[in-house]
C-alpha cells in the first residue's frame, strides 16, 4: 500500500544521525536505544501493517526524567519525536517517519497503585489494557473500556486513541473513565492533570489528550475508574430475516429505556465467515443477527432478558437464543470476537473500516455498500456496534492481483464518505492517524481544521510530535496565530440590541 | 484609550443575536474594537468566577431552539441559549433526561431556581449527584458549534457516540466558562430516565465512618447511583426536615425489580446500621436538595467553596480545615465533593493548604462578594507549566482576550 506523503524529510538530522544517536544514548543507557536496522524491524509498522518505515531511532525509556530529557534534547535540536506505546493502532497512528525519533514506552509496564476505596488505579501508560483488570479482578472489579486488541495494547496507547470496545454503550470510552494524567511536553517540561478527583480545575486538558493520537505530549502515567464486576451478565443471539428489522430491534430495546451492556450485530457474510471459523452455532439462513447481552444484578437481568425477547420477537426474529451458562454466553461471542481473524481465512488480506452512522440509517448504508461492492467488484462483511452506531465493514481482496488493493482503499474511502454523508463520522474509535487523514476534509472545513491545529500549536509549535498523522497539511504556527487588527475595521454588527 | 472606545464602554452595548452569524459579528467587531464581552446566556451563574471588566454584553438566550431530537438515537441538539428547563420538560415526555443531572446553582447564588441555558450548562461543565457514576456535562456533549475570539465559526464532534475524528474541543471547551469560544449549538446524548428509585439512609455516623460507608456502597455490586453525607449541621435543611440524625444517603435508581433486589443487597451490607429508606418521591426531592446545596442556600454572600477531591480522604481535609477555621460542610460523590461555607473570611491560602496535604484536587469559590473574587483565586491556581499552557490555549482560540477576559484566572 502506498503511504500517504509524510511531511518533507529533515535532512540536517538524517545527515546527524550518528551524533543524535550518541547523545540519546547518554540519557537512556544500555539497551535503551536501538539503532541496527535488524532491530529496528520489530517498530517499522503498528497494527496497520500496510504501512512499513523504519524509523530514525529507537528509544526505550524506563523514567520520566528520560523521556522528559530526551523530548527536551529533541525540542531543542528540532529533532522529530513519534511516541508508540504497543504499537496495535489500526490507523497508523504510531507508524515510524525517517527522520523520527521512535519512543516506545513499552518499559513503563507497572501497576504502581490499587486504590479501592476510591476505586481508582494508578499504572505506567505500558502497561496493558487487560492488564488493570487483572491486577483488580481478585477483588472483583474491573476496568470497563475493551478494545478487541486489549490483551497487548497499552493503557497510555487508549488514551492516545480514546479506544473505546464493546461496552462502551454502558461504560463510555477511555475519556469517561480517566481520572488523571502525568505527562511530558514536547519541551520536557512534566505537567500532571487530574488525579482520584473528579473534573479539571482548568481547562479541559483531560480531553484534549484522550485521542489526541500522540500529537500533543508523551503519557507517562495515567489513573483510571475502576468499577465493580456486575453480579450477572446474560446474553440473547437474535436471527432477523433483515437488517432493517435488525435495526428496528435495537431501536425498540433502546426505546424500551434498556442500555445493554453490549450490543453487536452481523451481517449475512460476517456470520458466515465467523460461524465457518468458530462454530458458534449462528444460524446461517439469517440476513442480521443480533448479540445483546445484559449485566447487573439477577433480577434486573433475567427481567431485561422476557423484555428483549418481547421486542425480538414483535420485529421478526426468526431465531432467539437465550445463554443459561457464562459457557454459552462465551460461544455466542466467540463468533463475534473472532469476526476479523474469521474474515481473514476466506480471503488473502481484508481493510478494517471503522465510521459511525446514526444507528437508524443502518438499513440505508449496508444497501449503499451493496452497490458499492458490485461496484468494485470487491466483497464486503459488516460487524457492526449496533448500539452506537459504529460500523466496522471488511472489505475482502488480495494484494497479489494488481489493482485489488487500491480498489480497495477506494472502497472504503466511498464508506467512510458515504458515513459522513448520512451525519456520522470518519472514525469511531481506530483514530485518523495515516490512514484517514486525508479524508479529514470530509468532515472539517478549512477553519474547524486550523482551529484543531492551533491547539496543536498550543502544545507543540513546532510540530515536533508525531508530525504527518491526523491533519492533512501541516500550516506552521506562526502563519496561522497572525491576526490583523484594525480598530473600526468591522462595521458596528447590525444585531438586536438593548 | 481613544473616544471610539471611550464612547462604547459609556454605551455598554448588549448585543442579543439571533443567529450564528449575528454571534460571530459581535465577536469580529469586539476583536477589531479590541474591547471585551461578558458571554451570558439567562447570567443565572454571572456570579461564578472573578469579576469580568466587560463594557460589552453577548446575550445569547434568543438563540434559541431544539434544533434536533431523535428518543430513538439516544441525542438531542439544541442553539446555546435554549433554556435547559424546557430541555428538562422535553425529555421527561419521552422519559429521557440528561443523566448527569446538572445542578442549578440559582438559589445558591441568590437567584431564581429553573433558570439558565445548555450553553451556560456546558460552559459550567455542570453535573450533580450522579456525577460519580455517569460524569458530567463533558462526558455527554457530542459535538460543538462555537465562534471562537478570533470570530471563526467552527465545529467539533457530531451527532453519535463514538468519535474520534480529531481533537475533542466538544469536551476540551466544556467547563472554559466562556474564555475560549461562544458555543452557538451543542449536541448531548441523553438516556433513558430511571423507572423507579429509593434511598437508603444510614443514620448517626460521623464524617469519618460515612466515607468509609460510602466506598463501601460504591464498590459494591449494588450499583448505587449517588452516595452523601449530610452531617447533622445541614440533615434538617433535607426533605422537610424529616431526617432525625447526621445522614448518609445511598441512591438506588433502574427498572423497579432491580431496584427492590439491589436495596436488598445494600441493606444487608449495613445491617448493623441503623437503617431508613425513603420512597421514589422523597428520594428525589433529596437528591435535588443535595444537588443545589439546599443548606447554603441562605440568602447570603457568606462564602461557598466546591471542593473536588479523593472521596476517600475527604473527611480528613475538613477535619483538618476545622481546627482552623470556620467552616460547615457536605459531602457529595461518595465524599469526592464538599460544599463548604465559611464563617466569613474565604480563608483561600488555608483551604488549598490543607487540601493538598490531604488527597488533592480542587477548590472554587462559587460564590462570595465580588471585591473577594476580584482578591482571591476563584479557581485553583495552577502549577507554572499548566498554567503556561492554559495560557497559550488561550491564545489560540481568544488571542486579543476579547472573551470573558480574566474570569477564571487574572492574566487568562
Amino acid at each position: 500500500m502506498a503511504t500517504p506523503a509524510m511531511p518533507e524529510v529533515q535532512e540536517k538530522t538524517l545527515s546527524r544521525r550518528e551524533a543524535i544517536v550518541g547523545d540519546l544514548r547518554a540519557i537512556v543507557p544500555g539497551e535503551g536505544v536501538v539503532d541496527a536496522t535488524n532491530s529496528m524491524r520489530a517498530f517499522e509498522n503498528d497494527g496497520l501493517t500496510a504501512y512499513r518505515q523504519l524509523p530514525l531511532v529507537v528509544v526505550l525509556p524506563e523514567t520520566v526524567d528520560q523521556v522528559s530529557r530526551v523530548l527536551a534534547y529533541c525540542h531543542e535540536n528540532e529533532i522529530r519525536v513519534v511516541p508508540r506505546g504497543s504499537g496495535t493502532s489500526l490507523s497508523g497512528g504510531a507508524l515510524p517517519l525517517e527522520d523520527a525519533v521512535l519512543l516506545v514506552m513499552s518499559r513503563f509496564n507497572q501497576v504502581l497503585e490499587i486504590d479501592y476505596d476510591n476505586r481508582a488505579v494508578r499504572a505506567q501508560p505500558g502497561v496493558t489494557n487487560l492488564g488493570i483488570t487483572t491486577a483488580v479482578q481478585d477483588e472483583g472489579f474491573y476496568y470497563a473500556p475493551d478494545p478487541s486488541s486489549q490483551i497487548a495494547c497499552s493503557i497510555g496507547g487508549n488514551v492516545a486513541e480514546n479506544s473505546g470496545g464493546v461496552h462502551c454503550l454502558k461504560y463510555g470510552l477511555t475519556t469517561n473513565n480517566l481520572l488523571g494524567l502525568e505527562m511530558v511536553l514536547v519541551t520536557g517540561e512534566v505537567i500532571r492533570l487530574g488525579g482520584k478527583h473528579l473534573d479539571s480545575e482548568g481547562y479541559d486538558f483531560l480531553a484534549l489528550m484522550t485521542g489526541s493520537e500522540g500529537l500533543l505530549g508523551v503519557v507517562t502515567e495515567v489513573t483510571v475508574r475502576i468499577l465493580k464486576r456486575p453480579e450477572t451478565a446474560r446474553a440473547l443471539l437474535i436471527g432477523f430475516p433483515s437488517s432493517e428489522a435488525g435495526g428496528q430491534c435495537v431501536a425498540d430495546i433502546i426505546a424500551a429505556g434498556i442500555i445493554p451492556g453490549g450490543m453487536e450485530m452481523m451481517d449475512k457474510p460476517a456470520i458466515a465467515a465467523a460461524e465457518d471459523f468458530v462454530k458458534a452455532g449462528y444460524p446461517l439462513d439469517v440476513e442480521a443477527l443480533l448479540i445483546v447481552e445484559l449485566d447487573g444484578c439477577v433480577e434486573e437481568v433475567d427481567h431485561l432478558i422476557d423484555v428483549v425477547e418481547r421486542i425480538a420477537a414483535k420485529n421478526g426474529s426468526t431465531t432467539c437464543r437465550i445463554s443459561m451458562s457464562d459457557e454459552e454466553r462465551a460461544t455466542f461471542w466467540a463468533g463475534r470476537k473472532a469476526a476479523f481473524p474469521a474474515v481473514g481465512r476466506i480471503s488473502p488480506d481484508y481493510y478494517c473500516m471503522d465510521g459511525t452512522i446514526p444507528r437508524k440509517e443502518l438499513p440505508r448504508v449496508l444497501a449503499r455498500m451493496r452497490e458499492l461492492s458490485g461496484h468494485y467488484g470487491l466483497r464486503v462483511a459488516n460487524v457492526f456496534h449496533a448500539g452506537d452506531g459504529n460500523l466496522h465493514p471488511l472489505i475482502l481482496y488480495d494484494a497479489n492481483e494488481p489493482g485489488e488493493l487500491e480498489r480497495a482503499e477506494e472502497f472504503g474511502a466511498d464508506i467512510l464518505k458515504l458515513c459522513v454523508e448520512v451525519g456520522g463520522v470518519l472514525t469511531g474509535e481506530h483514530g485518523v492517524g495515516v490512514e484517514k487523514r486525508d479524508l479529514m476534509g470530509t468532515m472539517f472545513n478549512e477553519t474547524d481544521l486550523d482551529q484543531q491545529m492551533r491547539v496543536k500549536c498550543a502544545f507543540d509549535d513546532k510540530h515536533l510530535l508525531n508530525p504527518g498523522k491526523v491533519f492533512p497539511q501541516l500550516r506552521r504556527c506562526a502563519e496561522m496565530g497572525r491576526m490583523h487588527i484594525h480598530r473600526g475595521q468591522m462595521p458596528f454588527p447590525d444585531i438586536p440590541r438593548f | 484609550m481613544n473616544d471610539a472606545a471611550a464612547k462604547v464602554e459609556e454605551a455598554g452595548h448588549t448585543f442579543r443575536p439571533e443567529t450564528e452569524e449575528q454571534v460571530r459579528d459581535a465577536v469580529s467587531w469586539a476583536v477589531s474594537e479590541q474591547t471585551p464581552l461578558a458571554v451570558r446566556g439567562h447570567g443565572s451563574k454571572a456570579a461564578i468566577g472573578r469579576p469580568v471588566q466587560a463594557a460589552n454584553t453577548l446575550d445569547l438566550s434568543a438563540l434559541s431552539g431544539m434544533t434536533l431530537y431523535e428518543p430513538e438515537e439516544l441525542v438531542l441538539s439544541a442553539k446555546a441559549g435554549t433554556p435547559v428547563a424546557e430541555l428538562h420538560a422535553l425529555l421527561a415526555e419521552n422519559y429521557q433526561e440528561f443523566a448527569f443531572e446538572p445542578m442549578d446553582y440559582g438559589p445558591l447564588l441568590g437567584g431564581e431556581a429553573g433558570r439558565g441555558t445548555l450553553g451556560g450548562l456546558f460552559s459550567a461543565n455542570l453535573a450533580g449527584p450522579r456525577r460519580i457514576r455517569n460524569g458530567a456535562a463533558r462526558d455527554h456533549v457530542l459535538g460543538i458549534r462555537a465562534v471562537t475570539g478570533r470570530g471563526d465559526i467552527v465545529k467539533s464532534g457530531g451527532r453519535v457516540v463514538k468519535n474520534v475524528t480529531g481533537y475533542d474541543l466538544s469536551k476540551g471547551l466544556a467547563g472554559a466558562w466562556g474564555t475560549l469560544a461562544v458555543a452557538t449549538e451543542l449536541t448531548f446524548k441523553v438516556l433513558p430516565r430511571a423507572e423507579s428509585e429509593t434511598t437508603l439512609v444510614l443514620l448517626g455516623l460521623d464524617d469519618a465512618q460515612a466515607c468509609e460507608v460510602m466506598a463501601l456502597a460504591m464498590g459494591s455490586v449494588a450499583e448505587v447511583s449517588a452516595a452523601a453525607h449530610l452531617p447533622e449541621t445541614v440533615r434538617r435543611s433535607f426533605v422537610g426536615g424529616v431526617l432525625s440524625a447526621s445522614a448518609t444517603v445511598l441512591r438506588i435508581d433502574g427498572f423497579a425489580p432491580s431496584v427492590e433486589a439491589r436495596f436488598e443487597r445494600l441493606a444487608a451490607i449495613f445491617k448493623a446500621l441503623r437503617v431508613e429508606w425513603l420512597n421514589a418521591e422523597t428520594s428525589r426531592q433529596l437528591w435535588r436538595e443535595v444537588r443545589d446545596v439546599k443548606p447554603y442556600a441562605d440568602g447570603t454572600a457568606r462564602p461557598i467553596w466546591r471542593v473536588s477531591t479523593a472521596p476517600a480522604s475527604a473527611h480528613a481535609f475538613v477535619m483538618a480545615l476545622r481546627m482552623e477555621a470556620g467552616v460547615d460542610a457536605f459531602y457529595d460523590w461518595q465524599g469526592g465533593l464538599v460544599w463548604m461555607r465559611m464563617e466569613s473570611d474565604p480563608e483561600a491560602e488555608l483551604v488549598r493548604r490543607h487540601l493538598s496535604a490531604n488527597g488533592g484536587g480542587h477548590a472554587t469559590l462559587v460564590r462570595a462578594d465580588p471585591a473577594i473574587r476580584a482578591a482571591v483565586p476563584v479557581f485553583q491556581p495552577q502549577p507554572a507549566a499548566l498554567h503556561a499552557l492554559s495560557k497559550r490555549l488561550k491564545a489560540q482560540f481568544d488571542p486579543t482576550g476579547v472573551l470573558e477576559p480574566g474570569r477564571m484566572v487574572a492574566d487568562i
